[in-house]
């Protein structure tokens, strides 16, 4: 048979036939996450995926958080007795790893991973069946490490767990192994995710949305997805060669049998350092989705935010030694990272540049929840990047370094950089998931609360940092004079944390009794406001046709769309990568229950892992079963073609 | 909102076959991720070599034969690998079941000698540093070499079977041949670094 | 509501800043010339940063002011005379971002010149090895009965460069005295060398500062810098073997810690205790602390360490032995003659 026969056939229902009351109703059926136990262990649709993503996330954030709350009473007095040790440097290990692995990547991925096929226009992530894999590793990686603290085996070696106080010899025991084993849960699902989500922005596009009229915010999870890609792997590869030194005895980072202790330091940070921007840049996508909205025009300067991100994840793997400053790496090397990471302010000063100039020149502000984190992150990020650029010179890092400001740092860039925008962003886009806004007097106080106890908690650790407090310190003498402001920082946090509390409130009675929103309710303008609230399970009853970055007020009247895929068959338009012309209609997975059987095996397979090497030869045998699962046809229209 | 059709969509093909399939783009993000793996673990390991006084470290230089008859099979392999992707292009299902057959011969081959290479290293993993990260860079070769021979086993059964019998299963054989040339082309520079690096 | 709020902070905080500057491990208040140096540094970034902080909270302030004067129109109208000008305030933003950054590339490259030039001529060599969670360190000299092992406290000449090199017996550590120098690591495997000069006599408090392990908040160290004379007196002092016990009870207190098991891991040099995986303990009542940093060196304080080690510093290296009153008694009268 030559390619000729395998050419289209027009079988199946297409969606021209259909009137609009009758497509709606097939589609709904076509898309349909079946119910059930095994329905719901099978789903592949996105924004399912995507919800349990964001609801296991803030639940770790509320793990870290306490972890972090019970540091702070800890250390909010000089030499309190109340935590030990032992259980301190679990607790800042648990909340590093929390914050950073279980909630702030995976929520940024999960934001993306529910708005992009929304936002270019599609039915479905590419790669169904891997995004919900990828949720039930993620889980999997959580909860395991979750238990393991509360068996008392919670790594307590740091977010980066440097050896050799994380090797063979220095951490006897299996709490090494959680972190090692925690991290391939953890890189294996965000590598997943981002694949998909790489393949969904390139391919899956509505036609006409070319490269410049693709929504910022798709840009930003764009370009972090290729970071994840390039950074991810080198964390892998360092908590592999960890395993294997603690596991079968080999000697990577072993000085006395040729290995090196930097090497690991190197390695993590390759990754480490991305990582930070991998949290960051999905968060400036928010803000470049939020400003326009409540500027009223569209965002100023969109090449050079598009550039500036593409710049920020390039730059960012040349960044990673100003971590390691105080190794005494040779000067004149350690000199040229303090150069690069100057130069990274400079596409993130024009980024702040470009959406001030948009609040500058739109019509009248609304000023309203969403906008006011976005307030609160110029006040916040702009101060946290500032030191970032202090801690940058080699020579004041010196200083500063391990210390409190440093931790003072990262919280500011972190939080304000990244919590603020996504809490803006749950106000923006909370709607659209649950079909009821959020309320608005409970937002202010919400706000002003999280503004205040921020600053309180964390501006004076700049002080305390100079003034020679070292993080990772579970206590400290009364002579040193540091009880006072710690005080202070504590009462702070606790006042953040109310904060947070307020904001559970709002989203529990919101989502229950808000009022209604309708599909647009910002008058926003991009493609996520053309679907109902919530949307169908099919996204788009026809796919929209695009001609312009703000389609949604470009096209008041009527929404042009393309009409001439099946209906019912799960199928997606796939268009080209620049143009997005249109050009295959594929089949888009259903669901399927092997995903969840392939990340048990796989889950499984880690935690052995951890006990004996032959585990991998064991778990082989089911990875490589539910695999085939996975991948073997079914007879569904949707395996064939 | 309220819609007006200004595109049809229903002449369009189902399935296409290299940039234009989305698996394809997967495949080569995989490529992406994985390449970066490589590149850092040799990194390391001429890191090590570097800081090191002596390279290999108080061993003897690997036997390099089993690795060289590896090569000579994996570069070999690339032939019949680029005729059946040209089969596979035009969906003619004989050849690309001989072609598969043809692959998973070629892939399991290197597999058994493989299984010389590791001795012939002439140390553990477990001596030193330098015996370590000899493993270590044969070990993950090994491991992709075992799961695209995996994969193209159960494609090539799959290819037996009425399943088989779709353009979209014809798009996966092209993904199994691009992803064939990333495992023999990871390998060169592996194989210069293992068995002719410790020989300077 | 929020703005007195906010003031209190203010004054709070500021109140802080002031009381703060003359601590014992402050960065802020340098006793040397690397500190000096690099606090001049700092408060030129802080200084710096916070005008480029305010220059861009007042561009922000700019736009809530004005937001009520504008009308509304279609979101896709932009003026386009507007435009332009915003665009060229903008790139003379970016511009000036680039100029303030290479100019503080170069002010941070010349600072670590600056440092790098400070004490080549140094005088004095000490090896500093750091262990979970003590500093070992070692006065190198050309003659071998003049080189000097102590712990945890590091005396130096006031005035003069002393070279430390810095090595770990175990996992990486760092050394930093604020008010002295930035601080280095200890890395296995690796020696690092910084230089350090104390400007004046005085005692300055320094502590570990990467994260090592159970007791990292506890591995403090202390540079004592003297005059000269006082320097070398100390240093012949310390060169002495232990002095013999003068009464009954420290009698029994040295051979109790010699038939004990305390001879396993110290040395008192003229004894036969000679292990060395704790600290020298030759002269260890000269010392003002006890366990690096953690307790003031004083008879009770130093009776509560050796009876319970592991409550005072869990996870400590000594283990708790079992000793009754009068041993412990013994042993601490001992000790606490090894001036
Ligand atoms: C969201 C996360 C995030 C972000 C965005 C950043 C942004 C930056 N960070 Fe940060 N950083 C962290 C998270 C982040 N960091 C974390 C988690 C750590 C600690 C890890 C650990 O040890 O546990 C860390 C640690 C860290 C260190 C190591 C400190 C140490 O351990 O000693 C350094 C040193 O150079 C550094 C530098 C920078 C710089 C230069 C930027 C720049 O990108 C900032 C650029 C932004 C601006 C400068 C503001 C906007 C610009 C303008 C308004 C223009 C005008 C500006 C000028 C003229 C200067 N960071
Ligand atoms: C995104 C990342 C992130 C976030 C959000 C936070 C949030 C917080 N961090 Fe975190 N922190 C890190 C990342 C983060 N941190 C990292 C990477 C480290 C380094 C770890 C290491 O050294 O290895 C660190 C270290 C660190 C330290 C230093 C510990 C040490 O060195 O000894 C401290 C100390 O105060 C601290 C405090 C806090 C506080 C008070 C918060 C607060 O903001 C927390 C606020 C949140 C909550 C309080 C939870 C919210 C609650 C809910 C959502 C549910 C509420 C619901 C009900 C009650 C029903 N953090
Ligand atoms: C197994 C080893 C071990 C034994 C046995 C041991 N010690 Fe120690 N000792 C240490 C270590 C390690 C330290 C440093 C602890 C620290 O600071 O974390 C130390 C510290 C000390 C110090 C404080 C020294 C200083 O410079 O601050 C004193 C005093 C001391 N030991 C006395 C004793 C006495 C007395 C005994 C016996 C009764 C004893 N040790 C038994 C290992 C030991
Ligand atoms: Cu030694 Cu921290
Ligand atoms: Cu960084």
């Amino acid at each position: 048979m030559s390619s000729a026969d395998l050419a289209p056939k027009p079988e199946g229902i297409l969606d021209t036939e259909l009137d609009a009351e009758s497509l709606r109703r097939r589609l709904a059926e076509t898309w349909k996450t079946r119910s059930g136990l095994v329905g719901f262990l099978s789903s592949v649709d996105h924004k399912v995926i995507a919800r349990r993503y964001l609801i296991t996330a803030l639940i770790f954030l509320c793990l870290g958080g306490l972890s972090a709350v019970a540091m702070r009473v800890q250390l909010s007095g000089p030499e309190r007795g109340l935590i030990g040790p032992d259980l301190y440097n679990q607790l800042f290990t648990m909340h590093g790893v929390t914050m950073m692995f279980l909630f702030a990547v995976p929520i940024m991925q999960a934001v993306g991973l529910y708005l992009v096929p929304l936002m270019v226009g599609t039915r479905n992530i590419a790669f169904p069946r891997l995004s919900a894999f990828s949720y039930w590793v993620y889980l999997s990686g959580g909860v395991f490490v979750w238990v393991s603290f509360f068996l008392n085996m919670g790594p307590d070696i740091g977010w980066f767990a440097y050896v050799p106080l994380s090797g063979p010899e220095f951490a006897p025991g299996k709490r090494a192994d959680v972190w090692a084993q925690m991290i391939t849960y953890t890189e294996v699902s965000s590598l997943a995710v981002a694949v998909a989500t790489i393949v969904t922005v390139l391919k899956q596009r509505a036609p006409g949305m070319s490269l410049d009229r693709i929504p910022l915010f798709v840009w930003a999870i764009l370009v972090t997805s290729f970071v994840i890609v390039f950074a991810m792997p080198s964390v892998m590869i360092a908590s592999s060669f960890l395993i294997l030194d603690r596991l079968v005895g080999t000697h990577i980072f072993n000085p006395a049998e040729g290995g090196d202790a930097l090497i690991f330091q190197h390695l993590f940070w390759f990754f480490g350092h991305p990582e930070v921007y991998i949290i960051f840049l999905p968060a400036t996508g928010m803000v470049s989705a939020i400003v326009p909205t409540f500027a009223r025009r569209p965002i100023f300067g969109y090449l050079a935010l598009v550039l500036s991100l593409i710049a920020v994840g390039i730059l960012s793997f040349g960044l990673w030694v100003h971590h390691m400053f105080a190794t005494g790496l040779p000067k004149l090397g350690a000199s040229f990272f303090t150069a690069s990471s100057m130069l990274i302010a400079i596409p993130n000063g024009i980024q702040i540049f470009c959406w001030l100039a948009t609040l500058w020149s739109g019509g009248p502000l609304r000023l309203k929840t969403p906008l006011l984190f976005v307030f609160g992150f110029f006040f916040i990020f702009v101060a946290g990047g500032l030191t970032g650029v202090m801690l940058a010179s080699v020579p004041l890092d010196l200083q500063v370094h391990d210390t409190y400001f440093v931790v003072a740092h990262f919280h500011y860039v972190l939080i304000g950089g990244a919590v603020f925008p996504l809490l803006g962003a749950t106000y923006y886009w909370f709607p659209k998931l649950t079909g009821r806004m959020m309320s608005e007097r409970l937002g202010r106080w919400h706000f002003w609360l999280a503004f205040i106890g921020f600053n309180a908690a964390f501006f004076p650790m700049h002080i305390v940092g100079l003034w020679g407090m070292p993080r990772r310190v579970y206590t400290y003498p009364v002579e040193l004079g540091w009880g006072g402001i710690n005080l202070f920082i504590t009462a702070g946090a606790l006042l953040f944390f109310l904060s947070f509390v307020l904001f559970v409130i709002n989203l529990a009675r919101s989502a229950r009794s808000g009022e209604a929103a309708g599909e647009n309710p910002w008058d926003a303008g991009t493609l996520e406001w053309a679907v109902s609230s919530p949307p169908p399970n099919y996204n788009f009853a026809r796919i929209p046709v695009v001609a312009h970055s703000e389609p949604l007020w470009a096209e008041r009247g009527s929404m042009p769309v393309a009409a001439g895929l099946r209906v019912d068959a799960r199928e997606v338009l796939i268009s080209t990568v620049a143009e997005a012309k249109p050009d295959l209609r594929e089949k888009s997975a259903r669901p399927s229950i092997w995903p969840f059987f392939s990340a048990l095996s796989v889950g499984g397979t880690f935690l052995g892992s951890i006990f004996t090497p032959w585990a991998v030869v064991w778990g082989a045998l089911p990875i490589a079963v539910s695999l085939i699962g996975w991948f073997w046809p079914k007879g569904a229209p949707e395996d064939e073609e | 909102m309220r819609e007006r059709t200004v595109l049809e969509l229903s002449s369009l093909p189902t399935f296409g076959s290299g940039p234009r399939s989305p698996t394809w783009w997967g495949t080569l993000a995989f490529i992406a991720l994985e390449g970066t793996g490589f590149v850092l673990a040799a990194a390391t390991y001429l890191y090590l070599a570097y800081i090191a006084p002596g390279w290999p470290l108080s061993a003897a230089p690997p036997n390099h034969w089993p690795g060289t008859i590896v090569t000579i099979l994996l570069v070999a392999s690339l032939v019949p690998n680029h005729i059946l992707s040209g089969y596979a292009k035009k969906c003619e299902m004989r050849p690309v079941r001989i072609g598969m057959l043809v692959m998973t011969a070629f892939g399991l081959a290197p597999l058994i000698v493989r299984g010389f290479e590791f001795p012939a290293l002439n140390i553990y993993w477990d001596t030193n540093a330098y015996g370590s990260m000899l493993w270590v860079l044969l070990g993950l070769h090994t491991l992709h070499l075992l799961t695209d021979v995996g994969d193209t086993i159960v494609l090539a059964v799959l290819m037996f079977t009425h399943h088989g019998n779709s353009g979209r299963r014809f798009a996966d054989v092209e993904d199994n041949i691009f992803y064939w040339y990333f495992v023999v082309l990871t390998w060169l520079p592996l194989y210069f670094l293992i068995y002719w690096l410790p020989r300077f | 509501m929020t703005k007195a709020a906010g003031r209190i902070a203010g004054a709070v905080l500021l109140a802080f800043i002031l009381s703060g500057c003359s601590g014992v491990q402050s960065a802020l208040d340098p006793k040397g010339p690397a500190a000096g140096e690099l606090a001049r540094l700092i408060w030129f970034f802080t200084v710096l940063c916070t005008i480029i902080w305010v220059l861009v909270m007042g561009v922000v302030a700019g736009i809530l002011l004005r937001r009520r004067q504008r009308r509304l129109h279609d979101p896709l109208r932009v003026d386009q005379d507007e435009e332009r000008t915003i665009s060229r305030v903008v790139i003379s933003a970016v511009g000036a971002t680039a100029l303030v950054l290479v100019g503080l590339t170069l002010l941070s490259f010349f600072a670590n010149r600056t440092l790098a030039g400070i004490g080549e001529d140094a005088v004095l060599t000490i090896r500093l090895t750091g262990h979970q969670w003590w500093w070992e360190v070692r006065y190198e000299n050309a003659e071998p009965n003049r080189i000097l092992t102590t712990a945890n406290e590091i005396h130096i000449p006031a005035g003069e460069a002393v070279r430390l090199l810095l090595e770990s017996d175990d996992v990486i550590h760092s050394f930093w005295v604020p008010s002295l120098h930035g601080k280095l690591d200890l890395v296995p495997g690796m020696v690092n060398t910084l230089t350090l000069r104390a400007d004046r006599p005085g005692i300055y408090r320094g502590q570990c500062a990467e994260f090592c392990g159970a007791q990292h908040a506890h591995m403090a160290t202390l540079v004592v810098a003297q005059p000269r004379a006082e320097f070398d007196a100390w240093y012949d002092e310390q060169l002495k073997s232990a002095v013999e016990p003068s009464s009954e009870e420290q009698r029994t207190g040295r051979d109790t810690f010699l038939n004990g098991p305390c001879v396993m891991c110290h040395r008192i040099q003229g004894t036969p205790a000679g292990a060395i995986t704790g600290p020298d303990l030759t002269h260890v009542a000269s010392r003002q602390t006890i366990a690096a940093g953690t307790l003031r060196f004083s008879r009770g304080n130093l009776a509560a360490w050796i009876a319970d080690p592991q409550g005072i510093k869990p996870g400590s290296k000594m283990p708790v032995m079992d000793l009754d009153g009068d041993q412990l008694n013994a042993i601490v009268a001992y000790l606490e003659s090894l001036k």
